[in-house]
């Protein structure tokens, strides 16, 4: 539909939140706790973390959890009953200021579980997602999203957006007809835009580094530059924390966890930067060293996603390079790979 | 600092003593990250300041370092002891890692274990006072009250595993949380599987833990993973008489039976 575009006072923010709480009890939002800020239940404006620039973990586990029940069973004398988790019943959510970076995020994850096939458990959870994003007025030095097609005011994937703009008001974006019917129930106090507002002007500056096509053509390219991933990831330590802070990273394990009566198919988190990921029963490991894996990693995101699902597997939140243990900053990688 | 290192590893690599380097270098917005010089020239980006504290240990015995030649690195103290316990357990040999390391102000380099023992025998080893400081709140603690803690602290870990990674001395090729048959430790990043993860990683690092706190510092969710593996420090001294990685032949305090050790615990 066509955006609706709207102003309101930001002092009206706690008003707003305490009446999306009243009609969605399953209200998400960034909340400070110590060094982390994470997306929580809040109870009311006040828990919200005033001044963030986007949350440690992805919103992915929103739609993706870390761990989904995807079967439970019972043995009974040979008899085996199956029962799969009821996906028709998973509440409505809203997510509340999290960032453009985050909701455009699950154009990679809608690509990937929903390709061929439905995935019932991510389509289930997404289609009870309402995205409330926040627009970006400050970055930091990992920030990239403008190099892989996004921007701090990048609307794709919210149903409605707030940008700060000046005397203390704030620009409404409505973007979906989801977004209208939760705009709804705040209505009173939003106000029409009298004069067009340079929504840019308000937004992040976030300069270009490097050009994603290139990136694309080069990394498809250098599957056998072996000297380039192994001096690219000499430094990887080969943890996972990359991919479960990425916001498009879905790649998952399946494992069952019983006992003798009964037991319960889990689907949970997995990375391919760990060994384990590729070892074979035999013993055999086709990416038997970090650097085969670090290429899986970029290769996934900048060649095989591309040329398969037609997205980059890439949002430029920077995510994964704040949480490396030992900066492997992506944005350094990718810009050395772009110049090639 | 930086300009004399920068210099002797510029030496160390023309001379061909060492193929590889493992230093600090300036990461992004003013972290330190480690790097890998492999000529002379690349040595100019090493640096030496006193944010430098990190241990590069864990890199000794990654395959493509391996691979790369013999390897000198800028040690910590908690290096250094990472060296002397991973040749207790076999992992790298007398003369195979170039160390360099400050001894007042000085820069000075061994691949010796002798002389690296003489100079670890030299410094203090105790865990920093705000460390110890928060072990001994946690062991003032009811047992409810320990277990609420570390219980909301799991409830944190996402299981990325970058504690293992970054550990000197979790180098094992088939982990224990990876066997499978049996299944000893849940995969699933649920509350029982966080908690056995890292009490299992305890366990295994006790008497082995070189306290440099990797384990802590790398976690992307802040858990103060050190506690768990430091305060196992303390028991193992007072019992067994030693710390990990003063010595490079030191035998493991909890699978070598000595006819001195304490008898105490048989009832």
């Amino acid at each position: 539909m066509e955006p609706i575009i709207k102003i309101i006072k930001s002092a009206s923010l706690a008003t707003i939140v305490d009446k999306l709480k009243g009609r969605y009890p399953r209200l998400y939002a960034p909340v400070k706790k110590q060094e982390l800020v994470e997306l929580e239940v809040i109870n009311g404006f006040n828990d919200i973390a005033q001044d963030y620039l986007l949350t440690t973990q992805s919103v992915k586990k929103l739609a993706f959890p870390r761990v989904e029940k995807i079967l439970d069973y019972t043995l009974q004398k040979g008899n085996i009953q199956q029962q799969s988790p009821d996906t028709s019943n998973f509440p409505e959510t809203v997510l509340f200021g999290i960032r453009p970076c985050d909701a455009s995020g699950f154009r990679s994850l809608t690509a990937i579980f929903n390709g061929d096939k439905p995935d019932e458990f991510y389509k289930s959870r997404y289609e009870k997602l309402i995205i409330i994003s926040f627009a970006c007025n400050k970055a930091d030095a990992y920030c990239f999203c403008t190099s892989v097609g996004g921007n701090p005011g990048n609307t794709e994937g919210s149903d409605i957006q707030f940008t700060p703009v000046d005397n203390d008001e704030m620009l409404v974006e409505i973007l979906t007809e989801k977004g209208k019917a939760v705009a709804d129930l705040f209505s009173d106090l939003l106000s029409d835009c009298d004069k067009p507002v340079d929504k840019q002007a308000y937004l992040a500056n976030v300069p270009v580094v490097f050009d994603v096509n290139k990136v694309i053509d080069n990394t498809t390219k250098s599957f056998n530059n072996e000297m380039l991933w192994i001096n690219q990831s000499l430094r990887c330590i080969g943890c996972g924390a990359c991919a479960f802070v990425c916001p498009t990273c879905a790649c998952f394990d399946i494992q069952d966890e019983q006992n003798m009566k009964q037991g319960a198919r889990l689907r949970l988190w997995d990375s391919c930067g760990f060994s384990l990921f590729t070892l074979h029963t035999s013993g055999h490991n086709p990416r038997h060293i970090q650097s085969h894996r670090w290429r899986q990693r970029l290769m996934h995101k900048f060649s095989y996603m591309p040329e398969q699902l037609k997205v980059v597997g890439c949002e430029g939140c920077g995510r994964c390079s704040r949480a490396c243990p030992v900066d492997m900053n992506i944005k350094e990688h990718l810009l050395q790979i772009a110049e090639l | 600092m930086s300009d004399i290192l920068i210099n002797k590893v510029k030496q160390l690599l023309s001379d061909k003593a060492i193929d590889i380097f493992i230093g600090h270098g300036e990461g992004t917005g003013g972290r330190i990250r480690p790097i890998f010089v492999r000529t002379p020239e690349d040595a100019e980006q090493l640096i030496f300041n006193e944010n430098c504290k990190q241990s590069w240990a864990n890199y000794l015995l990654k395959p493509e370092v391996k691979a790369a030649g013999k390897i000198g690195m800028m040690a910590t103290k908690h290096a250094l002891r990472a060296m002397m316990q991973l040749a207790s357990e076999f992992q790298i040999k007398d003369n195979e890692v170039l160390a360099l390391y400050w001894d007042n102000n000085e820069l000075k380099s061994s691949a010796d274990f002798k002389e690296i023992e003489a100079y670890l025998a030299s410094q203090n080893h105790d865990i920093l006072p705000h460390e110890q400081e928060m072990i001994d709140k946690l062991n003032a603690m009811t047992t409810q009250e320990r277990w609420d803690f570390w219980q909301k602290e799991y409830e944190k870990c996402i299981k990325c595993y970058a504690c293992r990674s970054a550990c000197p001395m979790c180098y094992c090729h088939h982990c224990a949380a990876e066997g499978n048959q049996p299944q000893w430790i849940p995969v699933a990043s649920h509350q029982l599987g966080n908690m056995d993860w890292h009490l299992m990683r305890a366990m295994h690092l006790s008497g082995r833990c070189i306290n440099c706190g990797a384990c802590a510092k790398v976690c992307p969710m802040h858990i103060p993973l050190n506690l768990l593996t430091y305060n196992l420090i303390t028991p193992i001294q007072q019992e067994f008489g030693a710390i990990a990685g003063m010595k490079h032949d030191a035998t493991y305090a909890l699978s070598t039976f000595k006819t001195e050790d304490k008898e105490n615990f048989i009832l």
